[in-house]
């Protein structure tokens, strides 16, 4: 009896439900895609790995360190490979956002080796550790900008000044969906053998090393056995988990992070507005009825239950239609903001907090008044004109 | 014949709930169309009394940042020869050749967070090239000395930076002597020390900018041309506000778009919340309605009247609204900017226009809420509405 008459309810005024569901459907939407926007944030976290730690000068990543430091790091028991790899910060084509992608110059010997989550084709590798001149592209930016082996990309060094021009030799794809392929990789010994050339001062240097370890559980102890062989050098490290350091990066914009997540639930308070004015109108026009059904005997949770039981499917298909919603036009937000978001797809976690999101409002909204309406005193409800 | 505006306002106070309700949500969503044009003018407010058209800035060619550039010492020599540069009382040119770097320091709050930090080495005359910043505890740094001062927006958030206490980097400790208010500019996000001394820590020959005083903002063109022409200065120049507004565009593009997409997908379900109040406001009124119409109010009286009524309603919620972003403006906020790589403080700045524009886009939100559930109420037959009663 209960489910029917709620469901007769809902469909007493079309417009009005139509309506509600139709914000419902905006608000979680909206309250998906931005806890995906979070997400998206922490790509390069997500693809951290446990036995992978990052090297850098202790001052800030922008001061390098000597190259050698490699030799003495490898020496280290419990390093299994250390790789060199420098942010080039070229720029392709001009500065705007949409050409935008990191380029990486690194040891071109073992760099794939420490990166099994870049899928790369054997002859395509081979190719690559050939040409001092060859580069590695990622799926996403070969996808955005054409590239196809054999392309030469120009690039405008803004760090490492002059023109460069670097020959893609492979694409590499990724692993799963956290793999981040926005990167471009190129030869530290080209970089290194330019600026010998160019500005003696500034080669041999090391931006930062990516330190393999054999055993993930000893990354703590490694990081400081690293960073005690360079200290009261002139270059003194800090040694870190790839994943301590990639969080480094979003701790540096918390503050748009933090206003994303704050502006998220703002919407689930919006549409909580939204529902509640709609329940207590629909029960401040249903008073006359809900006395009649007390006066026939039903009890004062029955009704109580019919307001709540509305509120809450109203917000179930209004969830579920936004909820179903949310994976294409995720996808398609995607496809709009290119490689700004170079990792971005709707998680369980993400779909689990909609459906708490949809539930707590559908509760709230129906609680005061079914309360109310549980209350009504009989002859003061009949007595009600509409 | 038009109805009343007591009318209007009569019938949202006697539905007190739904009233609230529907400005409520409103308000929320004015709220963050105004936070984010806030936040926006903010910034622009920061980075433009960063710099003044009295000084320009030198940078290696193709640089894009103060962090990526280098000037040899005989390049910033011969800078110090140019005509356009204003020179002092004591004749000396008004040029100050910095370097600068980045640290990282860790933010308060807690959670070993990091944030890069420019630290700026300037000779005395980078102070005088700067009247807006002033030293507001403590004392400025002694040239020749491992001393620093710190700029408010540091001190405010990040720690270890009181006056005293010392910061270790580049192998050697050096004092916090001061703290500087760089007047609401980029500088607050700044420790500044002696570019001598900086530049034997870190080890380095060469400046990484130099910023010169011209005697007149006018003589620009003619400096930019010789700078471009002389083949031993290979440098771009710029003028410092242009410099520093170029230093943010991605940061304001980015908070722009996307408030603005916020604002809008937000505004939609407020939309409907409004419509939803006033759909409901005209079916309880039916027979009021009719009664109007009745005594010979004509339809346009009573589409008037209902869209007054929800455009009321807006107008209440983005004056909430508005008034819960105001306090904004105690804020600062504290992130960083991608194309400097280092961390910049501004806060929330309510302009006049930004009032306008909120307010106006309240309107708008109640307007196009309103304006179907109005159409309704006009087109009722004065007969059938009567006989709904």
């Amino acid at each position: 009896m209960l489910p029917k008459l709620i469901f007769k309810n809902i469909f007493r005024h079309h417009l009005r439900s139509a309506l509600t569901i139709a914000g419902l459907v905006v608000a979680i939407l909206a309250f998906g895609l931005l806890q995906t926007v979070v997400n998206a944030w922490y790509a390069g976290v997500d693809m951290a790995s446990a036995n992978r730690l990052v090297t850098r000068n202790a001052i800030s990543l922008v001061f390098p360190m000597p190259v050698y430091y490699r030799e003495r790091i490898k020496a280290i028991d419990g390093v299994t490979a250390v790789a060199v790899s420098n942010w080039f910060g070229g720029i392709y084509k001009d500065q705007s956002f949409n050409n935008f992608f990191a380029q990486f110059a690194v040891d071109h010997d073992n760099f794939f080796d420490l990166y099994p989550e870049f899928i790369t084709r054997p002859d395509e590798l081979l190719a690559f550790k050939k040409d001092r001149r060859g580069a590695m592209v990622g799926r996403l930016i070969a996808k955005q900008h054409g590239f196809k082996v054999g392309d030469t990309i120009p690039l405008k060094g803004a760090i490492y000044p002059g023109n460069w021009e670097l020959v893609v030799r492979g694409i590499y794809e990724p692993k799963d969906e956290t793999t981040v392929t926005r990167q471009l990789y190129f030869h530290w010994d080209y970089l290194n053998e330019e600026m010998k050339k160019r500005f003696p001062r500034r080669a041999e240097q090391a931006g930062v090393f990516v330190v393999q370890i054999a055993d993930p559980s000893r990354a703590a102890e490694l990081s400081l056995r690293v960073d005690n062989e360079f200290r009261n050098s002139l270059a003194e490290t800090l040694t870190e988990t790839e994943k301590a350091f990639s969080l480094g990066f979003v701790a540096q914009t918390e503050a748009i992070v933090t206003a994303v997540k704050i502006v998220s639930f703002v919407v689930i308070l919006i549409i909580f507005a939204v529902v509640a004015n709609v329940m207590a109108m629909t029960a401040r026009e249903r008073l006359a009825e809900h006395a009649t059904l007390k006066a026939l005997g039903f009890s004062p949770g029955f009704i109580g239950a019919l307001i709540i039981g509305e509120s809450v499917l109203l917000t179930a298909i209004g969830g579920a239609l936004g909820i179903a919603l949310t994976f294409p036009v995720a996808a398609a937000f995607k496809a709009m903001m290119g490689s700004m978001f170079p990792v971005f797809y709707v998680t369980a976690h993400t779909v689990a907090l909609q459906v708490a999101a949809a539930a707590v409002v559908g509760l709230a909204a129906g609680l005061l008044p079914s309360i109310r309406a549980s209350r009504v005193r009989i002859v003061q409800g009949l007595r009600h004109v509409g | 014949m038009t109805i009343p505006y007591s009318y209007v306002f009569r019938n949202l106070w006697t539905r007190k709930m739904t009233t609230l309700l529907t400005a409520g949500g409103m308000g929320l969503v004015v709220f963050v169309f105004a936070a984010v044009l806030m936040l926006d003018a903010g910034l622009r407010k920061t980075l433009v009394s960063t710099g003044t058209f009295d000084n320009a800035i030198l940078l290696r060619q193709a640089a894009q940042t103060e962090i990526q550039s280098g000037i040899y010492r005989e390049q910033a020599s011969l800078i110090e020869t140019l005509p356009e540069i204003a020179r002092g009382s004591d004749g000396q040119p008004l040029v100050s050749k910095e370097t600068l770097v980045l640290v990282n320091l860790t933010k308060k709050g807690g959670g070993e967070k990091p944030g890069n930090i420019v630290v700026r080495g300037m000779p005395p005359m980078g102070m005088a090239l700067r009247p807006q910043v002033s030293v507001v505890d403590g004392r400025a740094f002694r040239p020749g000395s491992s001393e620093i001062i710190v700029g408010k927006g540091v001190h405010d958030s990040f720690e270890g930076v009181e006056v005293g206490q010392k910061l270790r980097f580049a192998g050697r400790e050096w004092t916090v002597v001061g703290v500087f208010d760089g007047g609401k500019s980029g500088f607050d996000s700044e420790i500044w020390g002696d570019v001598e001394q900086m530049m034997q820590a870190f080890r380095r020959t060469a400046y990484s900018s130099t910023i010169v005083r011209l005697q007149e903002p006018a003589l620009f063109a003619a400096f930019r041309d010789r700078v471009a022409t002389d083949q031993r200065l290979v440098l771009d120049v710029k003028q410092e506000p242009l410099f520093y507004e170029e230093q943010s565009k991605s940061l304001s593009t980015f908070i722009s778009i996307l408030g603005i997409t916020l604002s809008i997908i937000f505004s939609i379900g407020a939309m409907i919340g409004a419509m939803i109040t006033m759909y409901a406001a005209v079916a309880n009124r039916t027979s009021e309605i009719g009664t109007l119409r009745a005594l010979g109010f004509r339809r346009s009286a009573i589409l008037a009247a209902f869209l007054a009524e929800s455009i009321l309603l807006a107008l209440v919620g983005g004056l909430v609204g508005l008034l819960l972003a105001s306090f904004l403006q105690a804020f600062t906020v504290t992130t960083m900017n991608w194309q400097s790589f280092s961390q910049l403080a501004f806060g929330f700045d309510l302009t006049p226009k930004i009032v306008v524009m909120t307010l106006l886009f309240s309107v708008f939100m109640g307007f196009v809420g309103g304006f179907l559930p109005s159409v309704r109420a006009a087109r009722l037959e004065i007969v059938d509405s009567l006989r709904a009663a």
